[in-house]
């Protein structure tokens, strides 16, 4: 409990003061997080919206896949991607490794899946009610996709956010890549770990309240936007 | 004046997990007029129209337009039996089918305030398509089905949810309409039917019972089934 209370001080105290070395690795957490997600809706929004309107031989396969790929250990990815980004590795030669590029490699992998999963899900839904609109109006199978992106953008949200609070949280893959160095890979989530293991329960609870604080605020920042989304933008 | 008419039905079947839906039905819809489907609740009407549209593929025979099936696709419009709202604005579910096509914003805009305005739907513009009443959605349906101007027109019970005076609006809309496109209209309303059509279609457990000229099936049907339908008894 004392504990408890102590973090919540470490908290207060760590945000009213502005620490310089929190600000540091929050805005690094939020860019590596941010970065990963944006390449992962990249490819999972669109990919959850093609697997919603193509119909082909594999796609059950395909769909089954995509939700065991949710389930991916973080620290095999880590380290699948620390193999090939090591000097010795077949992508070694981009230097990646130790760097936020490598966090952010590692956490695309992680949350892709998710983020396409739930996009999937969403927009076969949508696709039931729509389905024959667009056959019958000749749509491409393009306009078919943007379509449904389009129209189901606030079920797209979700998937964006389970997106971001995986990233934001993950610790194991982004540790092994990333090694946790002060100044440079060090975020949020490996510094708790860090001071947890050097007995620093305070500034560990403190930066872990911030990082709650944080997947709070964004989650409430997003949606605010969705709701004041303006009328008739067409 | 039409190009992709007529369109032909050779032994067009429909099937569904064993089941017969509709046919097999050989017809031939020519190039003018406005032709009326009817026949009892589940006897195919809109199995029918989904055939020819090519919502579904026939399990036997044929469904050939005069011209490439591709070209064709594009110069078609449907008007569910349930409307189809696209969660979006009335003025964006008007503009649709024109995005669809590449046109100009200032055109799209043009042409969708213009068709809003001839189907009562002005006030409306800025409403979303799903909060839109029964009725209210049934004339965008149509509206936003007809303002690609196409060759023809498959409209399944467009007037199913409409009062009195709307259903009259829409019948002149319709026959507006039928001066540039083919209209084939699945309906219930035998008064709509003799006021509108200009042959029948008359469809009886998932086969064309009968068909001709409407004055002539409304005067004088040429089978007892026919008989009973317009008279509102039931048929067997
Ligand atoms: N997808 C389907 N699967 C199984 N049966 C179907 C399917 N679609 C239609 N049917 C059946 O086919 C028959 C014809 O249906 P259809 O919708 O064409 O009738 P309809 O003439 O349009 O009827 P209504 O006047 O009620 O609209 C019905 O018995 C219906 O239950
Ligand atoms: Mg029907």
């Amino acid at each position: 409990m004392n504990d408890l209370l102590a973090g919540l001080g470490e908290a207060l105290r760590l945000i009213l003061t502005l620490d310089a070395e929190l600000i540091e690795i929050t805005l690094r957490s939020l860019r590596v997080t941010l970065s990963a997600l944006v390449i992962a809706c990249a490819i999972g929004l669109p990919l959850g919206g093609w697997l919603a309107v193509w119909r082909f031989r594999q796609r059950r396969f395909v769909i089954a896949t995509l939700n065991a790929l949710i389930a991916l250990p973080p620290v095999v990815v880590g380290l699948v991607v620390y193999l090939l980004l090591s000097r010795s590795g077949p992508l070694g030669v981009l230097g990646l490794l130790f760097t936020p590029g490598a966090m952010i490699a590692a956490q695309v992998i992680i949350i892709t899946p998710l983020v396409a999963s739930i996009a999937h899900q969403a927009l076969r839904d949508l696709w039931a009610v729509y389905h024959d609109l667009l056959i019958s109006m000749n749509a491409t199978r393009w306009q078919r996709v943007s379509t449904l992106l389009i129209d189901g953008r606030r079920a797209l949200l979700t998937a964006a956010l389970a997106g971001f609070g995986r990233a934001i949280g993950e610790v194991g893959a982004i540790m092994i890549v990333g090694g946790n160095i002060d100044g440079a890979t060090r975020v949020l989530t490996t510094a708790i770990a860090l001071e947890t293991g050097r007995g620093d329960f305070a500034l560990a609870l403190g930066l872990g309240i911030v990082l709650i604080g944080l997947s709070l605020a964004v989650s409430w920042a997003s949606h605010w936007v969705m709701r004041t989304e303006r009328r008739g933008t067409w | 004046m039409v190009a992709v008419l007529p369109l032909r039905l050779t032994g067009a079947s429909l099937r569904r997990r064993g089941k017969r839906l509709v046919g097999p039905v050989d017809l031939e819809i020519g190039a003018e007029g406005v032709t009326a489907v009817i026949g009892p609740n589940g006897s195919g009407k809109t199995s029918l129209l989904r055939m020819m549209h090519g919502l579904q593929r026939p399990a036997a025979g044929r469904v050939d337009w005069s011209l490439p099936e591709g070209v064709a696709r594009t110069r078609q419009a449907y008007v569910f039996q349930q409307p189809i709202a696209l969660r979006r604005t009335v003025l964006a579910n008007l503009a649709f089918p024109l995005r669809l096509r590449g046109l100009s914003r200032a055109e799209i805009r043009l042409r969708a305030e213009a068709q809003a305005a001839r189907f009562d739907l002005t006030d409306k513009l800025a409403q979303s398509a799903p909060s839109l009443s029964g009725g209210e959605m049934q004339r965008l349906a149509l509206a936003r089905a007809l303002i690609t101007e196409p060759e023809i027109l498959f409209a399944d019970e467009p007037c199913a949810a409409l009062d009195g005076r709307a259903m009259r609006e829409i019948e002149t809309r319709l026959i507006e309409a039928s001066a540039q496109t083919r209209l084939i209209i699945a309906t219930h309303d035998m008064g709509q039917a003799r006021r509108i059509a200009s042959d029948v279609i008359f469809l009886l457990h998932g086969r064309v019972h009968e068909t001709g000229p409407a004055q002539t099936f409304f005067d004088s049907p040429g089978t007892p089934e026919a008989r009973a339908f317009l008279k509102g008894d039931i048929v067997e």
